[in-house]
């Protein structure tokens, strides 16, 4: 890959996702892209790059931008946060809201592990309000990834990575060595291809919103609008889920990090008290 | 230091095991069956088992059946480490007091997961 085909990666990424495209490391631009051109026919990545100048072909352009992006996941990726969600959290918000479903978004679901961790950390949680409801939702920017976190299949490598051995029993059936969600927590789930940079005021109230492995691959400029839009769906008592890592301090006026260094972010200081507990 | 019995009859996978849980800290003894890894628990309990399942002499799961009877025998955290993956196979595991449960094959992530799932981290 020329400077220049970089460059175009990286304005591409910036604009259609607000991705940092990471043109420092081109071994892994190209691990992420190889696979894209050999799928489309191209000999090499710098025959998909020309045919991306030669054709801008919208298809493509997002088939590369997709590609871009990271797809890896865990179960349980935070073990601290994932317990704090199920323990206090959760409880804490159906206690609240005993009628309404509590509605749960990971906004950038990747290969689902994310969104189906939360769905076992509901069936999980202890003291939940007597006939909580909740509804769960996953999107991310690719395709390929929802169309894998959909299936809800995953490989034995998978599901050793962050999933305790009687979660595992518990909520998968396997077949030699792939491994499937039960049907009972892969129906609590919807899916939609998502782009956080649209326009996401039509989305509905999110009583918590999980948002990893996001901020800091995303371009600088564009993190505030993300993380404003995202807060501005969630009520009062609602909580946001960012990495522990994630800088977020420009934005102390309308977050407050829960104790514990979890990355868990209460839209409203009042309620720390609740999770604390 | 925590000390890990690593029990399994194929000396490769026993190096392999070793190498890794070295470098998250323990110390390691080693058996080829149960037996003699009955052997050591009554001689020293370990901390932590990383056991495999099928076995000459006595199998992994016989083993753990007589460990947690043992005096002290409830204490070490036991990890599975065995080519069976099937629901039935991790079920009568966990039954005989098994903590956690690795699939073959394994690699270092994945035993640095399931020793911090197993509370050994």
């Amino acid at each position: 890959m020329t400077p220049e085909d970089m460059d175009l990666l990286a304005a591409l990424g910036r604009a259609r996702a607000g991705v940092r495209v990471e043109t420092e490391k081109p071994y892994l631009i190209e691990s992420r892209l190889s696979p894209l051109a050999r799928r489309e026919g191209f000999d090499s990545i710098e025959a998909l790059i020309a045919a991306l100048r030669a054709q801008r072909e919208e298809r493509l352009i997002w088939a590369v931008v997709e590609a871009l992006c990271r797809c890896e996941t865990t179960f349980f990726r935070g073990r601290e946060t994932f317990a704090a969600l199920r323990d206090a959290v959760l409880p804490a918000l159906s206690q609240r809201r005993p009628e309404a479903p509590i509605r749960v978004w990971s906004a950038a679901c990747a290969t689902g592990q994310e969104v189906y961790s939360m769905a076992i950390a509901a069936a999980e949680a202890p003291n939940l309000a007597t006939g909580a409801r909740f509804e769960f939702f996953g999107s991310d920017l690719s395709e390929r990834c929802l169309e894998k976190a959909q299936a809800g299949l995953y490989t034995q490598f998978e599901v050793q990575r962050g999933l305790p051995i009687r979660m595992l029993v518990k909520y998968f059936e396997n077949q030699d060595d792939t491994w499937a969600i039960s049907p009972r927590i892969r129906q609590m789930v919807r899916w939609k291809r998502i782009n956080l940079l649209a326009d996401l005021s039509a989305m509905g109230r999110f009583d918590v919103i999980l948002l990893r492995n996001v901020l800091r691959g995303m371009d600088a400029a564009l993190r505030g609008k993300v993380i404003e839009a995202l807060v501005s769906l969630l009520p009062p008592d609602g909580v946001l889920v960012l990495d522990p890592e994630d800088d977020v301090a420009a934005f102390d006026d309308m977050l407050a990090a829960a104790p514990g260094g979890t990355g868990i972010y209460l839209r409203d200081p009042s309620v720390r008290a609740a999770v604390a507990a | 230091m925590k000390t890990c019995l690593v029990v399994d009859d194929s000396r490769v996978i026993r190096k392999v095991a070793r190498r890794v849980l070295e470098d998250i800290g323990f110390e390691i003894a080693e058996a080829a069956d149960g037996m003699e890894a009955l052997a050591w628990c009554r001689a020293a309990m370990p901390d932590a088992v990383l056991l495999d399942w099928n076995m000459p002499v006595m199998n992994g799961i016989e083993f753990l059946r007589l460990l947690r009877a043992e005096p002290g025998g409830a204490a070490p955290k036991v990890v599975f480490c065995t080519v069976e993956n099937s629901v039935d196979h991790i079920r009568a595991a966990l039954d005989a007091g098994a903590d956690e449960y690795i699939m073959k094959p394994f690699d270092g992530d994945i035993i640095e997961a399931k020793f911090a799932e197993a509370g050994l981290l």
